[in-house]
């Protein structure tokens, strides 16, 4: 069993008596990194801000290693936050930036001097020690802001969408850089973010937050093939969503419609007939046919090809609705216009009823 | 080229003015501080050092010292207000941020004798302070608050305040939020904060305020005049005195002109302990 290193408990939190988070409780565990997932407003940030310290909880508790700290004055606890807009003090060095927290604690010259030059190397920037903030490109400020959370060495690193100001390619280099620093440094990364593919892409675990709760908490393959709400399918990730009702032909067997001319078997017992429900199927997930399969087999024309280099996207148009189906390479015979039948296996299909929403 | 005849011409105004009601007088004034004056407060146009060699005098070097030191004292203070005052407001909302400054500039738009007269009142043997604290039995005889430095210094401190504090909370209220939260983050306590990052960043705008209080607390003749009784003098009496009373104009010009070398160097200060001009604004 892994060690919590951060505990939420009960935790809520109010601004001007509206209820911002609604009682959260979330077990962060030693050596993971953790996404919080959501779009802006739902609160993620509010959460970050509890753990350090900066926003008192409302409500609840919050742990560090087992030490209740939901009193606990930011200064001391053990805990480091990486800010979005980098937050580097503008009229000290880069070595007096990554300094700054031990100074703070009264370490020695020598010390600080070692591990200062220590960070340094580990975030790629020796020799930037007496460059001033307003002389660094984005990404090297933020490794700067990095180097001056981790010279710290706190339990838990606290990363506010810390990326979002970078372009695109540094992004993605900065997030394989990140990762590696967690893995070597072992410290537990709670990491905010509005960016789907960031979070799936680093992440052990994600946590999907939506107005001021936590929706659904799994590791990204987990999360991605089974989630738990049809909010989290279509925030996580694309995904084609099916309005269909639930039809019965006898005791086991229901049968699902989409529309008036499409049947799909389907067993679970979730569902009674009558029910409205969604269902929803990822890009990848649908494949193409040039016949009319049994099962799951919906009639379309291809509205549209947009191919990105490594893949391709179908755009296909059933009875009015599109259908984004992806196709890996370019690899296909298809057409604008052509009229194909799209199908899927049962497993891919993630069904939502009505009572399953807030 | 064209783009430089408009550019030239968009500023004419501006130069026009800065020539005409500034420099133009400046120039005069120093010219005529070389000039001798004569009996009936004319001026003789020849060459003399007499003017400025009369300001060694120990009776004016004595009005210089005492201008300096109250000044000082009233820019001391005013920073030790402004400051608590500034960093307290910016930790309001936005609304009451904009009503709180905008009653710090209120007494912008009275005359500001007129509120020296009311500061009579308020500090006078039987004035309202003194009946106040009699009548709380907190003083047994009324306390000296006005005919005396103290008078002056109170007076000057409310006067020119707002000129620290503007400059010091449009710098304070630019800090960009999250350095402080950073900085707490990074265990450094309010004390800390304040001497490690908001201190050094607000240093141009308590340059800017302390000059802005400095200079005209050396000058400001009707404060002294009022408050002071007409016991005490500082530069700028010295200067109106030269000017209209003794009229001795050549004199009066040549401690105006010290009183700008004064300013001078205390901007060649800040530059050589490394700030930057165009941070004063």
């Amino acid at each position: 069993m892994k060690r919590v290193i951060v505990r939420l408990e009960d935790f809520g939190k109010s601004f001007f008596k509206k209820e911002v988070i609604k009682h959260i409780n979330l077990d962060i565990y030693e050596n993971e990194f953790i996404t919080l997932l959501g779009s802006s407003g739902c609160g993620k940030t509010t959460i970050l801000r509890s753990i350090s310290g900066l926003d008192k909880p409302t409500t609840g508790k919050v742990y560090i290693d087992e030490v209740d700290v939901t009193d606990m004055d930011p200064t001391k606890r053990e805990v480091n936050t990486i800010f979005q807009n980098y937050a580097l003090f503008p009229l000290m060095t880069v070595y007096d930036n990554i300094a700054f927290g031990l100074r703070m604690k009264k370490v020695d010259e020598e010390e600080i001097k070692t591990r200062v030059n220590e960070m340094l190397e580990l975030v790629h920037l020796t020799g930037y020690e007496k460059r001033f903030p307003r002389e660094l490109s984005g990404g090297e400020a933020q490794r700067v802001s990095l180097a001056r959370g981790l010279i710290n060495r706190p339990k838990v690193l606290l990363l506010d969408e810390p990326l979002s100001a970078l372009d695109l390619k540094l992004r993605k280099e900065m997030q394989i850089e990140l990762k590696r620093l967690q893995r070597k440094l072992k410290i537990t990364f709670i990491y905010v973010t509005h960016d789907q593919d960031e979070a799936l892409s680093m992440s052990n675990r994600i946590a999907v937050v939506r107005g001021g709760k936590i929706e659904q908490v799994g590791t990204p393959s987990y999360v991605y093939d089974h989630p738990s709400t049809l909010y989290v399918a279509t925030f996580v990730g694309e995904a084609n969503v099916f309005d269909a009702e639930v039809k019965k032909i006898n005791k086991e067997k229901k049968l699902l419609y989409l529309g008036d001319n499409f049947v799909s078997k389907y067993s679970k017992n979730k569902y009674s007939e009558g029910d409205k429900v969604k269902v929803v199927i990822r890009p990848e997930n649908i494949k193409i046919s040039r016949t009319l399969k049994k099962e799951n087999s919906l009639k379309g024309v291809v509205d549209e090809l947009i191919y990105d280099g490594s893949n391709t996207k179908l755009m296909v148009d059933v009875d009015g609705m599109i259908v984004k189906v992806l196709v890996f390479g370019n690899d296909h015979s298809y057409e604008v216009g052509d009229k194909l039948y799209l199908y899927w296996d049962n497993v891919d299909m993630n069904v939502f009823g009505e009572k399953d929403e807030r | 080229m064209k783009d430089k005849l408009h550019k030239w011409l968009f500023t004419l105004p501006v130069t026009i003015y800065s020539i005409l009601l500034i420099l133009l007088p400046l120039v005069y004034i120093f010219i005529i501080s070389f000039f001798k004056s004569d009996s009936y407060g004319g001026m003789i146009t020849t060459f003399t050092l007499s003017n400025y060699i009369q300001l060694f005098d120990m009776v004016y070097m004595r009005i210089f010292m005492q201008s300096i030191i109250i000044a000082l004292v009233v820019t001391f203070i005013c920073i030790l207000i402004a400051y608590p005052f500034v960093l307290a407001i910016t930790h309001k909302n936005a609304r009451i941020q904009k009503i709180l400054i905008t009653l710090v500039m209120v007494p912008f738009l009275t005359n500001s004798l007129i509120r020296m007269y009311g500061f009579v009142v308020l500090l006078r043997k039987s004035g309202v302070v003194n009946t106040f604290l009699l009548g709380l039995g907190l003083t047994n005889n009324p306390l000296k608050l006005m005919y005396n430095n103290l008078g002056i210094i109170i007076g000057m401190v409310y006067t020119l305040l707002p000129f620290m504090i503007l400059p010091l909370y449009s710098s304070v209220s630019s800090i960009n939020k999250s350095l402080l939260e950073a900085a707490c983050d990074l265990g450094a306590n309010k004390r800390k904060t304040f001497f490690r990052v908001i201190l050094p960043f607000t240093k141009p705008a308590l340059f800017n305020g302390s000059l802005m209080v400095f200079t005209p607390a050396l000058g400001y003749f009707f404060i002294v005049d009022v408050l002071g009784g007409g016991k005490i003098m500082i530069l700028g009496n010295l200067i109106k005195n030269q000017f209209l009373t003794a009229r001795n104009w050549p004199f009066g010009a040549s401690i105006s002109v010290f009183l700008l070398l004064i300013t001078f160097i205390i901007i060649g200060i800040y530059r050589k302990t490394g700030g930057k001009l165009e941070d004063l604004g």
